[in-house]
């Protein structure tokens, strides 16, 4: 028997199969059908275990299979690979060498090992340290990495106080986004007078690109619970709400048995492990509105009112759910304060820097070789995330831009690439943690538009109570539909980041207050790009419809008929076997001839100017 | 109060703590721009007008949702302010119609006045983009209509319509951009739950909501409104000599500037061309339009030939006081007779015969401003919400302040969703629910009693009759589940101060007297009533039915509740009026009725009442009124009951007259004439006075309403101290003695004013009401209310506005007795029961429980008392409008 990843003591062989959402819908339910039928043909069940398991963070390559204790990584698994990765587990079975092999995104070469993967041996997996090792659905599982000891040593051994000064020692900023020194509030609920406290989880992750919260909550749910539970007895809560989007059903259903599971044995409840303290915990499920992420608005939504932020103060601390002292933090800051009562404020303050301690998670993707959910200690740089671990822009092309932070975060150019990620280096690039996604773009995207696109996010977000963000929004979406149209006038700069400062400063909440970063940023990183689109008419990615314009070269088109097949609107006209032809009034530059015409012709390019308006 | 100083713009304040920074500047008269801010209103901090800087804060700051703190350092303007406040201004611009000049609101507009002061640049607003959408005018209510094009979104209509109303008929719809205020599933406002109180528009900073007719008077007269019993004050605006506008007085303690619907649109029947203008004569069956001098010779001759026992009068709730004095005065001493009453009998009888037993006194013992400083309101047999719009708020805003609301109604009406404990007894039962409740409390040792030892007598045996009230009894007769009159109980006697609130529903049965004495002996058994925001609330019907009852216009009593069979009481009288008085009690209100059909009684003079639509069975009216050989209506329209008159007279209005009107909570009022009278209509006291005048009769030549208030001050001594010098502002609440008296918030505060000063607990036995359902006739039939009508709606129907609204009766019936009836929503049906058959829709709806039907009164085309029983309560003599059987037949097709 030997220990390996996470603690968990395994038994001769086991095999993870992840079940986070990415892998489930790549077919990850089907392997592990297939995988447990084809080990009981073989009459292994003895040796080998089969485990279902959350999220293991390399979405991109799923369905994932990880057999332990060798660690062998089996990426992009087909149920008819499975047969040969069953044999491969008899005891005189060898690791598979060729398919399904994870290959490194820069050699090309098969890497039998997780621990030989860049993507991993370069993250410091903390608070996902179980996401992708225990079975989610089960208590037991969780209980065998030491689980709920940390609840133990809570009740028992530490004073309420205590562990608020603990978490204060830690320096755990909150986790959501904005890096509010998370003892603040504890302190503040803690000292808060009565005795009907409330302790909110926000698991309200709606920015468009992010998606580690629903991977913690669908691979480790018990860690989050047991974060709550702390919470509630640091601050004197009974109650506690879980306030998931219904989008993320499979969260929701793993947190459902989780809080079945822990209430059966006594960590949730009336008099949990017969101490004197009580906790229970609800699961709400939020509608969809990216604007119930932020608190007051969380709040509204709870209390069965239209999710709108309010202003603060007072805060949440002061008067939060129905009025009361409500403690409200994001899924990870709960994730990570089992560490900090169980290893203690000082092994957490170990990691980091010196202003943010612990681990940041981030959901890499866009124009990356690897993309999924990364954790690293807070304080490397976005470039040893983005090469290091992520292995770059595929296909070698340049790295033009990161966004960071959502749609409430920034555009990053290269110059910017050593910025340390935390919470204080990215505010001073202008860009944010925020939710924690990361955007990676090459070359093929128009900056204008990408901007262009969060602000389209936002003004469909706003919750459209103040202003600023409802009308500001959609004032700078106008201007730059403009642009991106070749529409746009040089003094429409000036108007853009005259009303991103007033929306920024006028806003009533996080929402309106951050909008306008995506288009501030680029204007002060490629203000170039915006400029080429006033002056130029021309979009340098080749993105924006109304500033190119699709051709067939004469001398390359075979009249092979399939431009003509998939265009939408009957734009392209010719017989077979003559060349072909675009009629550029009709056409509306969906680009489908343009992806469609076999390589070995190339025949279609892709310019610059818009053909109507060169006639 | 504690106070605080702070520093804004150098200058510095001391301000009462808690006060926001926003409230703080604008009361010393320092303007900080806002859009979204109202005094009544919980903050919501969205235009983003109001920013300033603290010293020592990062950034801009909202000044209407921070505290002014000791020593903070403020500043209203700066450069980087002005740059926010002009982004938010210039995008608020540019998504607004700029029609400013054509829009109503032009001149009043809160946005003009914060452009004004934050200023916008030209240029850069010239180069935003239009981003303004076109959104249909919303005209789909009668009165106002809601244009998004012209909405900033400042939620003061929302906020109004939840904070203040209750109502929620708007919130925000949709998201981002998109967002728009909107009515539950974006529906036309008509057809939403909006109760068209016309609040949201008074209070919109802007020109999106907005009346429909320009209401812009030339002048204002302060003055009362003249629907039902709550009293609110208002400012009527006239323009020419028509009432074009009516506004709640902001400063007034009754309504603190809130009107309903009937108060802000009902004024339209004061200028309506169906007015009585002229008097009438029938004259060979048709009547003819005559003078006030061949009616007055008529009148005379015909009251001057009758004997006293062969007349009898009824004067008006809707009158003022002083005409209220001048009709009894003049049955009494010109027409020697005490048989005067008025429509009291029908509602508030039991409230008089049984709080007087118990208490001393049958009127509200608390203010209505006290309701909103209960712990517990108790609202039984009260449609408050419908009927007493402007307590309901009352109520609802105590619900706000985290006071619990009992409900007990057979009905699920509107203020239930504001009940913490909900009963649903079956029609009649009252008795039984409540004492099933004091079972309760006396079993859990609730009682309150030092109370009920120094305060009370009778204690023992009302004790004793309790026993017959065990839960499983009370439930069983009630309907209600014991755990809900446990729950309701046990509020009711520890979350104190507990105010008790009731109307029709408790009155208007053959047991009604013994309904109030349950209801009193439930306040005094745990010590709920001669206290302040704790008491017995009967909330009075009509705008003036307290102040008729008051000036005597009651068969027993002389003005100010003095028995007319005591001695010295019309000694009294008989030297201030210089006459004869009878000593004997007159008639009542029904009792007239059965004298007439005998032909005991041959002249009637009546003034401001409809009983053919407002009387139990009033078939029974219509043959009486036939039987009389002379009949006088004095009124402000044709009414269904003035048809059967031989002389009509033509009155004036509420708006056309001075005086006074009591309100509910005893506060006696100033009406001020706004407009010139119609046609030659006269005010009521100065037509009775002619009368009698012409009869020879001395006492009469009143100049003035004050002269009359003079004469009221010398004889009632409840009003001994109320003149109109003094009510000039604000009404006085009696009893008020003498002049330096500052009027009674509540009543009993030390002792009843039963003679020996103690209350009195009634042993009481359950009695069932007179017809209930049964295999003929099984439904039970029970009356009610509509918000947008009054009475029998001889003045809101004449507005367009709320026959618009609601414009026909229903039979609401249970879905279930619907399906077994095999009647459909909106289908016509007969209902009919003993004494007659009415025409009418049905609307399917659960507001109703299984078994029981209900009907209002409003509509003349479906006269429901014809249908109901003239049972009579056998001490009140109100006859039981709430109970009834009736059987529904399908429409011959």
């Amino acid at each position: 028997m030997k220990i390996r990843r996470g603690g968990i003591r395994m038994s001769n062989k086991t095999c993870l199969i992840c079940q986070g959402t990415g892998c489930v819908s790549a077919g990850s339910r089907e392997i592990h059908a297939s995988l447990e039928k084809e080990i009981e043909q073989l009459g292994l069940s003895k040796d080998v275990k089969v485990k279902r398991t959350g999220c293991h963070g390399f979405c991109e390559q799923g369905p994932l299979v990880v057999v332990e204790p060798e660690g062998l990584f089996y990426a992009g698994v087909k149920v008819d690979d499975v047969p040969d990765i069953a044999r491969s587990l008899s005891p005189q079975g060898e690791p598979l060498e060729e398919k399904p092999l994870y290959h490194d995104s820069a050699t090309g070469n098969p890497i039998t090992h997780y621990h030989d993967i860049s993507f991993y041996n370069k993250q410091q997996r903390t608070v996902l340290q179980n996401c992708g090792n225990i079975d989610p659905e089960e208590i037991g599982d969780y209980l065998a990495t030491g689980g709920y000891q940390s609840l133990r040593k809570a009740l028992f051994e530490m004073s309420p106080g205590q562990i608020v000064d603990e978490v204060k020692r830690s320096g755990l900023r909150g986790l959501g986004g904005a890096g509010f020194p998370t003892w603040i509030k504890w302190e503040a609920c803690q000292r808060a007078p009565g005795d009907e406290k409330y302790v909110i989880c926000n698991a309200d992750e709606g920015d468009p690109g992010a998606f580690q919260d629903r991977s913690i909550l669908e691979g480790d749910p018990h860690s989050v619970l047991k974060g709550m539970i702390i919470a509630g007895y640091a601050i004197g809560a009974r109650k506690g709400y879980v306030y998931v989007r219904a989008e993320y059903p499979l969260a929701i259903k793993r947190l459902e048995i989780a809080i079945d599971q822990a209430r059966k044995k006594g960590f949730i409840g009336k008099s949990i492990l017969d101490s004197n303290f009580s906790f229970d915990i609800e699961i709400f499920q939020g509608a969809g509105a990216f604007v119930c992420g932020e608190e007051t608005a969380l709040l509204a939504s709870i209390e069965g009112k239209r999710g709108m932020p309010r202003p603060r103060p007072p805060f949440p601390a002061q008067s939060g759910l129905w009025g009361k002292p409500t403690l409200i933090s994001n899924v990870k800051t709960y994730a990570n304060i089992r560490w900090i009562v169980n290893k203690g404020a000082d092994w957490f303050a170990g990691i980091g820097t010196e202003g943010c301690k612990g681990t940041a998670i981030f959901s890499l993707t866009g124009k990356i070789a690897n993309s999924g959910i990364v954790e690293v200690p807070m304080g490397i740089t976005l470039r040893e995330i983005i090469y290091g671990i992520g292995g770059g822009i595929p296909g070698g092309k340049p790295f033009k831009a990161v966004q960071t932070g959502g749609p409430s975060g920034g555009c990053l150019p290269a110059e910017l690439l050593d910025t340390p990620v935390d919470f204080d280096s990215l505010k001073a690039a202008g860009s944010m943690m925020g939710s924690g996604g990361m955007v990676v773009v090459d070359e093929d995207t128009c900056i204008v538009d990408l901007a262009r696109y969060f602000v389209d996010f936002a003004t469909k977000e706003s919750c459209g109570e103040c202003a600023p963000c409802r009308l500001g929004t959609n004032q700078m979406l106008d201007i730059l539909n403009d642009i991106v149209e070749g529409k746009g006038e040089m003094e429409d700069i000036d108007i853009l980041e005259s009303l991103g400062m007033g929306i920024k400063k006028g806003s009533l909440c996080g929402l309106g207050q951050t909008a306008p970063n995506p288009v501030l940023t680029t204007l002060k990183y490629f203000r170039e790009e915006y400029e080429e689109h006033i002056i130029e008419k021309k979009c340098r990615a080749k993105v924006c419809k109304d500033l190119i314009h699709f051709i067939i070269m004469p001398d390359r088109c075979t009249g092979c008929h399939i431009c003509t097949k998939v265009c939408p609107v009957n734009a392209i006209s010719g017989d077979p076997k003559q060349i072909h032809e675009i009629d550029q009034e009709l056409c509306i530059k969906c680009g489908l001839c343009f992806e469609k015409c076999p390589p070995k012709f190339g025949a279609i390019e892709k310019n610059y100017g818009s053909k109507v308006m060169e006639d | 109060m504690d106070m605080l100083s702070f520093n804004i713009n150098g200058k510095l304040l001391t301000v009462g703590k808690g006060k926001t920074i926003l409230e703080a500047a604008l009361e010393n008269s320092i303007y900080i721009p806002n859009l979204c801010h109202h005094p009544d209103l919980v903050p919501s901090g969205n235009c983003r007008m109001c920013i300033v800087e603290i010293e020592g804060r990062r950034g801009q700051i909202i000044s209407c949702t921070t505290p002014v703190e000791e020593g903070m350092v403020v500043r209203t303007d700066s450069q980087e302010i002005s740059h926010v406040r002009q982004t938010t201004l210039e995008l608020i611009h540019a998504n607004h119609t700029q029609d400013c000049t054509n829009c109503s609101s032009n001149s009043a507009c809160e946005l003009q006045k914060v452009t004004a002061y934050v200023g916008v640049n030209e240029e850069r607003l010239g180069r935003l983009r239009r981003t303004r959408q076109h959104y249909n005018i919303d005209d789909s209510n009668p009165f106002f209509s809601l244009d998004h094009n012209k909405c900033i979104m400042c939620g003061i209509c929302i906020r109004t319509c939840d904070e203040v109303q209750g109502v929620n008929a708007l919130d925000y719809g949709f998201r981002g951009f998109n967002t728009v205020v909107s009515t539950f599933g974006d529906k036309p406002i008509k057809e939403s739950v909006c109760e068209s109180c016309g609040e949201c528009v008074v209070r919109c900073p802007v020109g999106a909501l907005t009346f429909k007719e320009t209401r812009q008077p030339t002048f204002e007269v302060k003055t009362v409104c003249a629907y039902c019993g709550v009293g609110c004050n208002i400012y009527l605006g006239v323009r020419g000599n028509k009432i074009v506008s009516s506004r709640g007085d902001r400063d007034s303690i009754v309504n603190k500037g809130r009107l309903c619907v009937k108060g802000r649109f009902g004024y339209e029947f004061v200028n309506h061309e169906d007015r009585l203008k002229v008097p009438l004569i029938k004259k060979n069956g048709t009547f003819v339009e005559s003078t006030w001098e061949e009616a007055f010779s008529i009148i005379v001759e015909k009251f001057s030939a009758v004997e006293s026992k062969q007349f009898a009068a009824f004067t008006s709730a809707k009158m003022t006081n002083e005409d209220n004095y001048v009709i009894q005065k003049f049955t009494r001493a010109v027409m020697g007779t005490n048989n005067i009453d008025h429509c009291a009998r029908l509602c508030h009888a039991p409230t008089v015969s049984g709080l007087v037993q118990s208490l001393g006194s049958g009127a509200m013992t608390n203010s209505i401003d006290e309701f909103t400083n209960a712990k517990t309101i108790f609202s039984i047999g009260s449609n408050t919400t419908a009927a007493h719009p402007i307590i309901g708020l009352h109520i609802k805003e105590a619900k706000r302040k985290g006071a619990k609301i009992i409900v007990a109604n057979p009905k699920e009406i509107d203020l239930c969703r504001f009940a913490d404990v909900f009963m649903q007894q079956y029609p009649g039962t009252d008795v039984v629910l409540l004492m099933g409740m004091m079972k309760v409390i006396i079993d859990e040792h609730l009682q309150d009693e030092e109370f009920i030892k120094t305060r009370t007598e009778g204690y023992d045996e009302f004790l004793d009759s309790l026993t017959d009230f065990d839960l499983d009894t009370t439930e069983k007769i009630t309907g209600v589940p014991k755990g809900k009159i446990i729950e309701a109980a046990r509020l009711y006697a520890t979350n104190t101060p507990s105010s008790l609130v009731y109307a029709m529903g408790i009155t208007q049965h053959s047991h009604g007297t013994d309904n109030v004495l349950a209801v009193s002996n439930l306040a005094l058994l745990t010590g709920s009533v001669g206290k302040e925001s704790s008491g017995i609330n009967p909330l009075r019907g009509q705008n003036n039915v307290q102040g008729a009852c008051d000036m005597g216009g009651l068969p027993d009593v002389y003005p100010g509740y003095q028995k007319v069979t005591k001695p010295w009481a019309k000694e009294k009288f008989e030297e201030h009026w210089g006459v004869k008085l009878d000593p004997e009690e007159g008639l009542t209100h029904t009792e007239i009725f059965d004298e007439i059909e005998k032909g005991n009684i041959k002249a009637l003079y009546q003034v401001g009442e409809n009983p053919i639509l407002s009387e139990a069975d009033s078939n029974h009216v219509k043959r009486a009124l036939a039987n009389l050989d002379f009949f006088v209506v004095q009124d402000i329209f044709m009414t269904e009951t003035a048809k059967y008159a031989d002389i009509v007279l033509p009155a004036a209005s509420f708006a056309e007259k001075d005086g006074t009107f009591t309100n509910t909570e005893r506060r006696v009022q100033r009406v001020r004439k706004a407009v010139i009278p119609e046609g030659e209509t006269k005010d009521d006291w100065w037509i009775a006075s002619e009368i009698a005048r012409r009869m020879g009769a001395k006492g009469f030549d009143y100049e003035s309403p004050n002269d009359i208030m003079d004469e009221i001050n010398r004889v009632v001594p409840i009003y001994g101290g109320i003149t109109f010098e003094r009510i000039e502002d604000e009404g006085l609440q009696w009893p008020c003695p003498t002049t330096n008296h500052p009027g009674t918030k509540f009543l009993h505060g030390e002792k009843f004013t039963r003679p020996n000063g103690l209350g009195k607990l009634f042993p009481l036995t359950y009695k069932a009401s007179i017809e209930l359902p049964d295999s003929e006739y099984p439904l039970l039939l029970t009356t009610d209310r509509s918000l947008y009508h009054y009475h029998t709606s001889t003045m809101t129907r004449k507005v367009k506005g709320l026959e618009i609204l609601d414009g026909e009766e229903f039979l609401k019936v249970n879905p279930e007795d619907a399906q077994q009836m095999e009647i459909s929503d909106g289908e016509y049906v007969t209902v009919r029961s003993r004494r007659g058959d009415v025409r009418v829709k049905i609307k399917i709806t659960r507001i109703v429980p299984k078994g029981i039907a209900s009907l209002t009164f409003h509509f003349h085309e479906t006269p429901t008392n014809e249908l109901t029983i003239c049972a009579i309560d056998p001490v009140a003599k109100i006859p039981e409008t709430k109970v009834c059987s009736i059987r529904v037949e399908k429409m011959e097709t």
